[in-house]
């Protein structure tokens, strides 16, 4: 009896019975790392070869920071270099979470391919298709959060927080950006198809992202709306990134939006996952 | 030690009010080719798909080399290669892409990984084309893909469902070849296929499935032999010895031969395959020149059609299409 030490799949060369196999019960941990790395060098493959699907990350940042600041800049803080402060974090959060709501439509389209199916049907930690994405989709959220900082920068914002304090405001919005991800990912889990995922998503992200503190002071909205506002999740990381990029502080809004997405991912991995497996 | 591959009883899978797949027992020894024969919408897929874990069967119960697929699904995929109707790879990555994706998947790391993909193309002559993005290749091509990818792990046991579906007849030759080679290294496949000559040309056995039941079950030989007796068939040289070439037939078996004048043939009926010799002898005596003879067994066509009262181009019903893979 031959062993499987050889590479070769040849004819001829003896296949090793389904008897005389070890096999494992359950996936480790060090496999469900691997398989997930495998399918985000996936992903990035993927967006290496349709650019075109990084227009929504490249040129929303760069439409949104220049039309808003211009247009409310005078409104709003008397100058669009005093509104800069408040604009660019809350664009930033806009338009990360934003492009985060884009995964589930993709993962949707990926998902009708053929190629799930042998994903399915392999050995590999059942999350790995799933995650693997997400990972891979960070490279989206990067590409976003540099291009809506540098429009700052060249558009006269300052930052008090210097460059550890940017980097580090930059780091929270990705981290909460994939983990809003997981609650696209669920939606496109079980949607019919990409465009309603896509319904969906923006149904859910309008309201969340408009009914905040990122675009306007909070008390120059009615009462009943302020309440809203400010257990909006969004306001909070809006918040935590005005400080670290504003004065380099971090702030108890940090530990909250950290919190919320924590509590974002223990709620929606588990359950895109399982609807994942179901799907089948 | 288990000499079973497969062992499915009473698999049931429901789709709203469709019984897709309806109480299919299922035995398929190690080391051999079974075909699951049946028209579309039969069941094929949907069967296939549960035996690799792919579903939940509704009903029944099934194991992969003694492993059950609902409650051991994780240990079933280490056993089993998949190749889907259609072909599951991924479209917007190269061939090389594509195998070293689903060698690192089943755990082969770095170098191993590229010399199991290298090894793969050159085998599945895919060399030229690896680079490029699947898009362009052609149905063929990716079938040879799918088929390799399925060989990486060189699992005991592989599913191929409709591998030739869609191939012009050359593709199809070095496809039946390559499960030919495959089944030499020691490997198990269940293959489904609407080709009947496919299912004679590859399966030790084959199993007829129409809407969701196994509706018989045996060698190509014995379901052959199950529908019918053997005919001779006899090509005559000049059209006009048909009519004493009709009696000789009726003297000889006693039967009514089915005479075709235009291709100067006859059809004869034959219990006793013995006394073909005694009616050549009296055709000769008669002075009827031949220029053909041949025994026919029934074809799987004709079993078809006998076993399920409808032929085989004929979906059981329209609305009945299989599940996309």
């Amino acid at each position: 009896m031959t062993t499987l030490t050889t590479a070769r799949t040849t004819p001829g060369e003896r296949i090793v019975p389904g008897a005389e196999r070890t096999l494992r019960n359950r996936v480790t941990l060090g496999q469900a790392v691997s398989d997930t790395l495998a399918m985000a060098r996936r992903g990035l493959i993927k967006i290496r070869r349709t650019p075109e699907q990084l227009i929504d990350v490249t040129v929303q940042p760069i439409i949104f920071t220049l039309m808003f600041t211009y247009i409310f800049g005078g409104a709003i803080s008397g100058s669009v270099a005093a509104y800069l402060p408040v604009i660019i974090p809350g664009i930033l959060v806009q338009t990360v979470i934003t492009t985060s709501a884009v995964t589930g439509t993709q993962l949707r389209e990926d998902m009708d391919k053929g190629v799930f199916d042998r994903f399915r049907s392999l050995p590999i930690a059942r999350i790995a298709p799933l995650a693997g994405a997400l990972v891979a989709d960070t490279v989206r959220y990067l590409i976003a959060t540099t291009l809506t900082i540098g429009m700052g920068l060249l558009m006269g914002w300052r930052p008090g927080g210097g460059v550890g304090g940017v980097l580090l405001a930059a780091l929270l919005v990705v981290v909460c950006a994939w983990s809003l991800s997981w609650i696209f990912a669920f939606l496109g889990v079980i949607a019919r198809n990409a465009g309603s995922v896509q319904g969906i998503s923006f149904l859910v992200l309008f309201p969340l992202t408009f009914l905040s503190n990122a675009f306007v002071p909070v008390d120059t909205m009615p009462g009943w709306l302020q309440g809203f506002v400010d257990t909006n999740p969004v306001s909070h990381l809006v918040t935590a990134v005005r400080d670290l990029a504003g004065t380099g502080t971090v702030s108890g809004q940090v530990g909250v939006a950290l919190l919320s997405c924590g509590a974002v991912v223990a709620v929606f991995a588990p359950l895109a996952v399982r609807s994942y497996m179901k799907k089948a | 030690m288990t000499t079973t591959a497969i062992e499915a009883e009473g698999l049931v899978k429901i789709f709203g009010d469709n019984r897709a797949v309806d109480g299919v027992d299922l035995e398929v020894a190690t080391g051999s080719v079974y075909g699951v024969l049946g028209p579309n919408g039969a069941g094929k897929t949907t069967t296939i798909r549960m035996l690799a874990t792919l579903l939940r069967p509704d009903a029944g119960r099934a194991s992969v080399f003694g492993h059950d697929v609902a409650r051991e699904p994780f240990v079933v995929r280490q056993l089993i290669g998949v190749t889907g109707q259609y072909a599951s790879v991924d479209e917007t990555l190269s061939a090389t892409e594509n195998l070293m994706l689903f060698c690192r998947l089943n755990g082969l790391k770095g170098a191993a990984a590229s010399r199991r993909t290298r090894d793969l193309l050159e085998e599945f002559h895919l060399v030229d084309a690896a680079a490029r993005p699947l898009r362009n290749f052609s149905g063929g091509m990716r079938r040879r893909l799918d088929l390799a990818a399925s060989l990486i792990a060189q699992p005991p046991l592989l599913f191929l469902d409709e591998p030739t579906t869609g191939l012009d007849p050359r593709t199809r030759a070095q496809m039946w070849e390559t499960i030919r080679r495959l089944v030499a290294t020691g490997s198990t496949v269940l293959l489904t296929t609407q080709y009947l000559d496919e299912a004679d040309q590859l399966a030790d056995r084959i199993a007829v499935i129409d809407r969701g039941r196994v509706v018989a079950e045996g060698t190509a030989d014995e379901l052959k032999s199950s529908v019918g007796q053997q005919s001779l068939q006899l090509t005559l040289a000049h059209a006009a010895q048909l009519p004493s070439a009709l009696d000789a037939v009726l003297d000889v078996l006693g039967v009514a031969a089915t005479p075709s004048p235009e291709a100067r043939r006859l059809t004869v009926p034959v219990a006793d395959p013995a006394r073909v010799t005694d009616l050549l002898v009296r055709l000769r005596g008669a002075g009827v020149d031949l220029d053909g003879l041949s025994m026919d067994k029934p074809t799987l066509d004709e079993v078809f059609l006998t076993l399920t009262g409808h032929a085989t181009t004929d979906a059981a019903s329209p609305e009945l299409e299989e599940i996309p893979a």
